[in-house]
């Protein structure tokens, strides 16, 4: 039985010259409840064993509302850890996955003549819906990338005269050159198609994914 | 905090204040949805953390004592927490302290008794089917306080209206210079 906090009440709180006026409790007054367990009461009355589970996890008291249990705490801590750690394992199938299909067919995406200096044009490499660019800069370097931005995947557009690809969802820049991010949301590199000049023919080769 | 209710706006100024009696176990706190309603470890009931409070209003219809005010504007409920950054420091609660007539009085049991011989405090309180104990008490006549275990606030809904004679004028003791015209 919890000691009623009112019976601690200072008898001297009454001496002349305090009386209900000013503060009369000090701030000492009210005792912490010893137990936790013990300080919520349910409407019916009925002890916390026998009320439904939502009491225990929704308590009313501060008390027991900031109280963290070591048993919360660590199934906090070992699911945690475990998403982290399933994230790791998925990303390393993945890169397993990706590296046993190999490379993707080498295929012809463009001609050098159609692509004079200071061009671009649209081509799908390696799959049918993977929409990729490639420009040619005006010192005449070829250069292709994949056109999804890495921010949210909408399609760059070269400003080959600027030297960058723009993406207009969200003012994201990058270098025509590197397809490095330069400003804007994007932290990511562009993948990059590697090319192969075989006379006239520009070849895809790859797809380089980069993270850095 | 606590905020004015007229009685009857229409015929009269009378306010009542709307103070917060702190429940044993606060209804508003067991129909808040989003887990806001707090009390802190000395049974004061805290307005709404304001992270949580989504002001959805159940508090307000759920208190029988109508303590509870959603601010819409800015989405928060905010209720009478006798003003625990003064009574917290050992100070009164603001209320307490410019109240006149000393009708809302905060201190020790023995300065009550003092104050108001002819008086007993009650905490608990009948509405409907729902008794309530409150950490706030009102002060109920000593051979009432005695007699009754509880203040049954509803019961004053069921009383029946005193009966009274109401004359209406007749209408047909006047003469109606229309009664002969077709519409």
């Amino acid at each position: 039985m919890a000691q009623d906090p009112r019976s601690a009440i200072d008898p001297q709180i009454n001496t002349p010259g305090r009386e209900g006026l000013t503060g009369t409790a000090p701030v000492n007054l009210y005792a912490r409840p010893p137990n936790r367990e013990q300080v919520t009461i349910a409407p019916d009355g009925k002890p916390m064993e026998m009320q439904p589970p939502w009491r225990r996890d929704f308590p009313i008291d501060a008390l027991q509302d900031q109280y963290v249990e070591r048993r919360d705490f660590m199934k906090f801590l070992v699911l945690t850890s475990g998403a982290f750690t399933t994230g790791q394992l998925w990303l390393a199938v993945q890169n397993w996955w990706r590296r046993r299909r190999g490379r993707p067919e080498t295929r012809r995406i463009a001609s050098v003549a159609e692509l004079p200096p200071g061009e671009a044009q649209l081509f799908a490499y390696p799959g049918e819906h993977d929409a990729c660019i490639v420009a040619r800069l005006p010192d005449g370097e070829l250069v292709a990338y994949r056109q999804k931005c890495t921010h949210l995947s909408c399609a760059v557009i070269p400003r080959i005269e600027d030297g960058t690809l723009h993406c207009p969802c969200h003012e994201g820049v990058f270098d025509l050159r590197t397809g490095r991010p330069l400003a804007g949301p994007p932290r990511r590199p562009l993948p990059r198609i590697a090319l192969d000049v075989r006379g006239d023919d520009v070849f895809a080769t790859d797809v380089e994914w980069r993270t850095s | 905090m606590i905020h004015l209710e007229y009685v009857d706006r229409g015929q009269s100024q009378q306010t009542v204040p709307v103070v917060c009696m702190h429940c044993e176990q606060p209804t508003c706190a067991e129909v808040c949805p989003a887990d806001a309603i707090k009390r802190s470890a000395d049974g004061v009931v805290q307005s709404a953390l304001q992270p949580r409070c989504i002001a959805c209003g159940n508090c307000v219809l759920a208190c029988p004592f109508g303590v509870p005010e959603v601010y819409l504007e800015r989405q928060i409920m905010m209720k009478c927490d006798m003003c625990y950054d003064r009574t917290s420091i050992g100070k009164r609660p603001m209320c307490a302290t410019v109240c006149p007539s000393q009708a809302l009085f905060f201190g020790t049991r023995e300065q009550i008794d003092q104050l108001r011989p002819q008086s007993a405090p009650a905490n608990r309180f009948q509405f409907g089917a729902q008794t309530i104990t409150t950490r706030v008490f009102t002060m109920v006549p000593r051979r009432l306080a005695s007699a009754v275990p509880f203040v049954d606030v509803t019961a004053a809904m069921n009383e029946e209206p005193p009966p009274r004679e109401i004359r209406l004028k007749t209408v047909a003791a006047e003469w109606d210079p229309y009664a002969d015209i077709e519409v």
